[in-house]
């Protein structure tokens, strides 16, 4: 399996663990994982469900520590990181689109855009006119001052990605991005976000259901029971990607 | 929609300095606009905090202001009649509480450096037989008329110099039905003797509820029994070239059994008396205290519930990496503006309410230091009612937000 030669790794877990619930029912949901993700590529994650893909990716997110393992973020190693410094990593390096969008429903899409801007401290002057760039860049720019009540699942979905977009985080992770949306719509934010990753040079991984999704992908990974258990590059190798889906 | 045939190939936001014009509504930094929509999006728990910081608002402001009312009522003859001194029997709780001095203090205080006069003032309690029968006790009060600072002030019929005449005393309109006279030349009994009312005033009623009945000072004497000479207060006037406190000192080396008091001290003991030892001061803390409470109690509720209803939110905020002091912000913004909103919106209504009770037995004040104490009050009842919003803001964990 080679690597395209001009990325670079931007996240390296190395045996990650992690044993959730308290006691007498803890759960091994992760069993030494190792996974890196590159600039430029998008990576897609498959698995049944209860697999442990949004407990790895909160992990990768920082949103959850590891029970053991390593995990370095743009050469920064996030063991011994308090709440708040993990909060500042996320902040600066990863984006993040939810599967239900979580857009804050009394701000317009622009506003949604730029609260992302203020948290990361570029609410400078600019602000709006880098929000409503980053809502046109995804196809949104006749809609910036919707409100999420006012837009359908696609839209929404996409003011997220804008939203992940903004402030130029190194990785983009993504639970399930297309699962509440048709397959038309799935499709387009999928297309969307592997333009993401080979345009903007960022590390993009998205978890997905939707087989159909992976023509997109620049990786798959499959994992199973808290392992990984496949990876295969298919625009590389060349395999079908119906041969990597099962 | 086709997302594929409308985007336009992606930039780095980093890169592209935009020739979009500014739009004017975006100014406002957005952890304001998130808290002001926050707080507006739930319009009745909206409605209720403000209604609750109004309530509490309008109970302080007026208790605040019955007990500066109050205050200023128990002080009105002391500032009616202003001394750069007072001489007074030792032990005197109060201007209202009086007895009598010796006698030769006039002379003694006329005789200390730095004093240009000294005046002798009557306190007295006294008995008033109505013309249809009927008593009642009232507070006797004489003054020299030839003083600039004759009392009483405020007369609106009738006259001072008529005072000096045998018999005469001047009243309230106020106390028309205490007293049982209503006009000019009506006709009563003081202590026993006949007198007449030759003066009416407005709007000097005194604290308790005993009737101010002015008079003049020989005409206080001998009504009160004193003797020729004797007073309840001496009022000294300074030379302008002279220190108070060395004046001060001088009084009290030649009268050891008497006090000798400033303005400001004979006013606050007086209303010390009045407000704090007989507990009509704590009675007005105690209101003040419940429209705290009840402040704090419904800001308190509301700003966490809207918080809970919220979270969601908090907690990808949170995810995106907001630092717990951004969120906390968020709150405080919202617990000031509804603060800021319930003052305007209770201070206008208490100004109604004072305005209305002017000519009432109560006395309400509002003054710009209080209003402005009353608005850090406020303020900071919302930012203390705020803190359980925050300590369940900062305790969310954001990896709640995969989990829905
Ligand atoms: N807070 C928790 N406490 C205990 N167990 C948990 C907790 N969160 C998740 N789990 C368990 O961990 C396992 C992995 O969960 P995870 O959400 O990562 O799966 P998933 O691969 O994302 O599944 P899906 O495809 O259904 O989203 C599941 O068995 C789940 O029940
Ligand atoms: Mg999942």
């Amino acid at each position: 399996m080679t690597e395209p030669s001009n990325s670079k790794v931007i996240v390296e877990a190395e045996g990650i663990v992690k044993v959730l619930g308290s006691a007498p029912n803890e759960i091994k949901v992760l069993k030494g994982i190792d996974l890196q993700l590159h600039t430029g590529e998008l990576t897609l994650m498959m698995g049944p469900s209860g697999s442990g893909k949004t407990t790895l990716l909160s992990i990768l997110g920082c949103i959850l520590s590891p029970t053991q393992g390593k995990l370095t973020i743009s050469g920064m190693k996030t063991q011994r990181m308090t709440k708040e410094e993990l909060a500042n990593l996320r902040r600066k390096h990863v984006g993040f689109v939810f599967q239900s969008y979580n857009l804050v429903p009394t701000l317009s899409a622009v506003e949604n855009v730029m609260l992302a801007l203020d948290l990361r401290d570029l609410s400078g002057p600019n602000a709006y006119d880098q929000a409503a760039e980053a809502l046109e860049a995804v196809g949104l720019g006749h809609r910036i001052n919707a409100m999420p009540s006012k837009m359908s699942g696609g839209e929404k979905q996409r003011v997220s990605i804008a939203r992940a977009l903004a402030g130029s985080p190194s990785v983009i992770l993504a639970d399930e991005p297309t699962a509440a949306l048709d397959a038309k719509n799935g499709m387009a934010v999928m297309e969307l976000l592997a333009r993401v990753a080979q345009d903007t040079r960022r590390a993009v991984l998205a978890v997905t259901h939707d087989h159909r999704t992976l023509q997109y992908a620049d990786r798959i990974i499959t994992i199973d029971d808290g392992r990984i258990a496949g990876s295969d590059r298919p625009k590389i190798s060349g395999n079908p990607v119906e041969a990597a889906a099962h | 929609m086709e997302l594929a045939a409308t985007a336009p190939a992606l930039v780095s936001q980093r890169t592209t300095p935009s020739r979009r014009p500014r739009s004017g509504g975006h100014r406002l930094p957005m952890v304001v606009k998130l808290a002001y929509r926050n707080l507006f999006h739930d319009r009745l728990s909206f409605f209720v905090t403000v209604v609750g910081i109004l309530f509490s608002v309008v109970l302080v402001a007026v208790q605040s202001g019955i007990y500066l009312g109050s205050a200023n009522k128990i002080a009105t003859i002391i500032d009616a009649a202003p001394a750069d001194l007072w001489v007074v029997p030792l032990g005197t709780k109060s201007y209202d509480d009086p007895s009598f001095l010796s006698g030769r203090e006039r002379y003694m205080a006329l005789s200390a450096p730095g004093v240009a006069d000294s005046e002798d003032m009557v306190v007295s309690f006294a008995r008033w037989r109505k013309p249809l029968g009927g008593e009642t006790t009232v507070l006797l009060i004489g003054t020299s008329g030839d003083s600039p600072k004759a009392l009483p002030p405020n007369i609106i019929e009738g006259s001072r110099p008529a005072l000096e005449a045998p018999n005469t005393v001047a009243i309230d309109r106020s106390y028309f039905k205490d007293l049982g006279v209503d006009k000019l030349g009506d006709n009563a009994e003081l202590n026993g003797s006949a007198v007449k009312l030759v003066a009416i005033t407005k709007r000097v009623r005194s604290f308790t509820t005993l009737p101010f009945v002015f008079t003049s000072i020989d005409e206080a004497r001998k009504l009160s029994g004193a003797n020729q000479d004797q007073a309840s207060y001496q009022r000294v006037t300074l030379l302008p070239s002279a220190d108070i406190e060395t004046v001060r000192k001088e009084i009290e080396t030649r009268l050891p059994d008497t006090e000798v008091l400033t303005q400001a001290e004979f006013r606050t003991r007086s209303q010390d008396y009045w407000l704090k030892q007989t507990g009509a001061g704590a009675a007005l803390d105690a209101g003040k205290l419940l429209g705290l409470i009840v402040g704090i109690v419904i800001v308190a509720q509301t700003l966490y519930s809207s918080t809970k209803d919220h979270i969601n939110e908090f907690a990808t905020l949170r995810a995106l990496g907001a630092g717990a002091g951004y969120i906390v912000k968020v709150i405080l913004i919202q617990a000031v503006l509804s603060g800021l909103i319930g003052y305007v919106l209770g201070m206008s209504l208490a100004l109604v309410a004072i305005h209305f009770a002017q000519d009432t037995k109560l006395t309400i004040i509002m003054t710009a230091p209080l209003a402005a104490q009353l608005f850090a009050i406020t303020i900071g009842m919302c930012i203390f009612a705020a803190v359980s919003a925050i300590i369940k803001v900062v305790r969310i964990d954001p990896a709640v937000v995969f989990s829905r």
